[in-house]
């Protein structure tokens, strides 16, 4: 696919497309502002500042290493999880600071969906309804009609109404990535992180993700992590352009894809792009 | 930096004040009882053999004499007794585990391996009172009447192998020792040569050397911390076996040179008098054997898990 | 040079022969005692054997339905004691303590472990015996909890560590805590495992014989409650070998049979379990 019809293919979907600019998207969902993180002693995100668009897909690409995958585990505090890392500078979901409130409020709020798909060893139904019987207060008639419509809105429950006590571990590779975006999305997430959610994934199966994407981006705000430049073109409403641990540029998708602001944008979209 | 450290500080704080700290001090709880009772354990050895202890002092160790009666007690007998059947049995035990282990690990196609070092591992799940029951109605009228003659005759001028022919004794109690030592002497090694790097064996190969000079030049050197790990393993649990041993080594708290004659050990002294013992004095006597037991296989296994880490860390470099 | 070749093709030959002949050997060992044990125990087992009371020395028609009764409370009651002791510290060390506590629990854990049998029961008969002046099954039961213990714990702690990051990122990105976490996913994840530690250990001390020496005794009678010595499979293994009655002799191989199946079948089942365990996942 070209940049050209990756970015024709954007434009044909739905509503609002890249014509529309920062303003139009109304109020930042997360706003970020001089962001620094280090694991130990080694700096790995330096001072960066983004304001995440409500209701959109915002794209995050960058060569590896460059700390997209890091930057997003930031949003979600999942660095906590690992020692000696410590951060710096502010981070506000609607205007309050990720860092000073309850983590797992924030995770409820925020949720993630992770490279390699990673089901628990449980059926269907349990792994998506993990989420809302840790929170608790929900009765059985409540969980089974918050699981169907978590299933239906990763665009699986046509595919496991039947088998819903069966083991995750028997579904496709595509399958078990959207069961894992349904167990996310059981919660009713604000934002929803993904991770290079389909580099493990078939064209088919990837397409299948981008299209529940689209949809999921009325409800909730994406934040997408790949390195796939076709389909941050495909996809995103938003783009931003990370590298050695710095935000090079952030911008509307066609804006970073065919008019970049920055030399080291380009010298990366070109790259690609024979 | 400032600001990360107070909102660490922060969080951190809210994280224990939800469920998780309630977490962490109940599981402390349990791991401390475990380090509770380790340290109960010594006291009560180390308290509960005063009597002897003060009135023998080191000279325990070195006494010779063990009568309950006039109240004498040495030590001297039942320590030679475990050493020499521990003896034996390494001597025996070494060889054909360290066989095995070498055959298990780089000579033998991978199903029979597999398959035979299961059976191996269900060798060291055989209770110790089985192999006394076998030691006792096969392995020793087995040795009376045909292996000690045969080595009488042959060898019989040897001071270890003088003697009335009975049986039991020292070389009855170090055979079955060997048996029960060989699985994990077996097990162990195997494992010490499979974490061998694979690089090492083929560049040997493909240098033209036989199977066997590859493994007995480059594999085994390299794991050679982890056998003698396995060995000193082996040596500690074969100090510490009791039943096996009571039922086959004759029960005769005497020093003698010869490997036919009856003997005894720690563990089984123990084990045959604690419930009869006639006085205080006897009964902390044993309490005091048991304590040198207990610091000796504590020492082993210390310098054996040692030497099998220090194999994982360094890959066989010393 | 052509002689040397051949020599070393000959040394290699005869080497692995000889390696083989040592496994070979080894590996019949338990054939051979499982061969005495069939054919002596197996003659000698009958109905009387696992219903009736010993019977006085010199009478036949005795049986050892006691012996089997004290072990199967005997291991019990380590189960009961051990298994959850052993598991909350495995849990303990595996995910909650920092890294000196662990180093601590770790360390006497396996100091624990290479304690010898009889040295254990010293101490049992130190702090449950001595102080009420008669020998119990709950002693007996406590000796064999602590041989359990380190056997649990080292297999929670192995088993919870294998448990895939992913699977335990994935439950704290839901908003789970660390203990929900682990109790709601990591530790059902490593549940088959650890259950085969528990019948490992379980096996492992049904056989022990030294603890129970001077903690539980033994009983030619039933042994009602707690309080009571108790006769055990492997005591009454020890006390009729060595006795000079034929009958007896007899019940004692009949026992080995029962002790030693229950052992190695416990041991295949394990073995079997964590096969079907593996080829469950992925």
């Amino acid at each position: 696919m070209t940049l050209d019809s990756a970015l024709l293919m954007n434009s044909t979907r739905g509503p609002d497309r890249g014509t529309q600019g920062m303003a139009a998207a109304g109020t930042p969902k997360m706003r970020v502002s001089r962001l620094g993180f280090w694991y130990g002693s080694t700096l790995a995100l330096e001072n960066i500042s983004i304001d995440i668009p409500v209701n959109r897909i915002t794209a995050l690409i960058g060569p590896s290493g460059c700390g997209k995958s890091t930057f997003l585990r930031v949003l979600n505090r999942m660095y906590e999880t690992v020692r000696h890392t410590s951060v710096e500078g502010e981070a506000l979901l609607d205007n309050e600071s990720i860092f000073s409130m309850d983590v797992t409020t924030l995770r409820r709020r925020v949720g993630m969906v992770f490279q390699k798909s990673n089901p628990f060893p449980k059926s269907i139904f349990d792994n998506v309804a993990y989420g809302l019987r840790i929170a608790g207060g929900m009765d059985g008639l409540q969980l089974r009609e918050a699981v169907e419509s978590s299933l239906r809105r990763a665009a699986l429950w046509d595919e496991v109404k039947d088998k819903l006590h069966e083991p995750a571990y028997a579904l496709s590779g595509g399958q078990q990535q959207r069961l894992c975006i349904a167990r996310a999305l059981a919660v009713n997430p604000e934002v929803l992180l993904l991770d290079e959610p389909s580099s493990a994934l078939d064209p088919i199966a990837t397409a299948k993700i981008e299209d529940l994407l689209f949809t999921l981006k009325q409800s909730c705000t994406v934040v997408l992590v790949t390195h796939n430049m076709q389909q941050a073109a495909r996809v995103g409403d938003f783009t931003g352009f990370f590298l050695l641990g710095k935000l090079i540029e952030f911008d509307r998708t066609d804006i970073i894809f065919k008019r970049p602001a920055k030399r080291e944008t380009e010298d990366y979209i070109t790259g690609r792009f024979g | 930096m400032a600001a990360a450290a107070t909102s660490r500080v922060q969080l951190f704080r809210r994280r224990l004040q939800a469920g998780d700290e309630a977490a962490h001090l109940l599981t402390l709880l349990f791991g401390v009882s475990i380090l509770l009772i380790t340290v109960l354990l010594v006291w009560e050895l180390w308290v509960n053999s005063a009597l002897p202890r003060q009135k023998f002092g080191l000279g325990f160790l070195f006494g010779r004499v063990w009568d309950p009666v006039a109240e004498q007690f040495g030590a001297l007998p039942f320590i030679y007794g475990t050493v020499v059947t521990s003896a034996v049995a390494l001597l025996i035990a070494v060889p054909f585990g360290l066989g095995a282990a070498i055959f298990l690990a780089e000579l033998a196609p991978a199903r029979i391996s597999s398959a035979l070092t299961f059976v191996v591992e269900l060798l060291a799940a055989v209770p110790s009172v089985i192999f006394g029951l076998l030691g006792v109605f096969i392995l020793v009228p087995f040795l009376r009447t045909t292996v000690q003659p045969a080595l009488q005759s042959t060898l019989g001028y040897l001071p270890i192998f003088r003697g009335p022919v009975l049986g039991v004794g020292l070389l009855a109690a170090g055979v079955v020792l060997a048996i029960m030592i060989v699985p994990f002497i077996v097990s162990i090694s195997r494992e010490a040569l499979l974490a061998v790097p694979a690089e090492q064996r083929e560049a040997a190969l493909a240098l033209g050397a036989t199977r066997w000079e590859a493994t007995r030049q480059v594999v085994v050197p390299y794991a050679r911390l982890g056998i003698f790990g396995s060995v000193l393993l082996a040596l500690a649990r074969a100090l510490g076996e009791t039943m096996a041993v009571t039922m086959v080594i004759g029960n005769d708290p005497r020093i003698s040179a010869s490997l036919l004659a009856p003997g005894y050990s720690i563990a089984a002294v123990i084990a045959n008098e604690f419930t009869e013992a006639s006085s205080e004095m006897h009964v902390q006597a044993l309490i005091e054997l048991g304590l040198v037991l207990f610091l000796l296989t504590i020492l082993l296994n210390g310098v054996a898990r040692l030497l099998i880490l220090g194999m994982g860390r360094q890959g066989g470099r010393p | 040079m052509k002689t040397r070749f051949i020599l070393r093709k000959a040394i290699n030959a005869l080497m692995l022969g000889l390696t083989g002949l040592c496994a070979l050997v080894t590996v019949s060992v338990l054939f051979f005692i499982l061969g005495y044990l069939l054919w002596n125990g197996g003659r000698a087992l009958d109905w009387n054997f696992f219903t009736k009371l010993p019977s006085p020395p010199g009478e036949t028609g005795g049986g050892m339905a006691n012996a089997i009764a004290g072990s199967a409370k005997l291991i019990l009651i380590s189960v009961l004691v051990g298994l959850p002791v052993g598991f909350m510290a495995g849990v303990y060390v595996a995910e909650f303590s920092g890294k000196t506590m662990a180093f601590f629990v770790r360390y006497t854990t396996d100091l624990l472990n290479g304690v010898p049998s009889i040295v254990i029961g010293i101490f049992v008969y130190a702090i449950a015996v001595l102080p009420v002046k008669h020998f119990s099954v709950l002693a007996g039961g406590l000796a064999l909890s602590l041989i359990l213990i380190p056997v649990v714990v080292r297999t929670t702690e192995e088993f919870l560590r294998s448990v895939p990051g992913p699977l335990r990122e994935g439950a704290l990105a839901l908003g789970a805590r660390h203990w929900q976490a682990v109790a709601t996913v990591i530790v059902p994840a490593a549940a088959r495992g650890i259950l085969t530690g528990a019948i490992l250990g379980a096996a492992r001390v049904a056989g022990e014989t030294a603890p129970l020496l001077f903690t539980s005794f033994n009983n030619r009678y039933w042994s009602p409650g707690l309080g009571e010595p108790s006769a055990s499979l492997p005591v009454m293994i020890f006390t009729y070998a060595i006795a000079p009655y034929d009958d007896w002799h007899r019940q004692a191989w009949a026992a080995g049979l029962v002790l030693l199946g229950l052992v190695l079948a416990a041991n295949i089942a394990t073995r079997w379990i964590l096969s079907k365990g593996l080829s469950a996942q992925r």
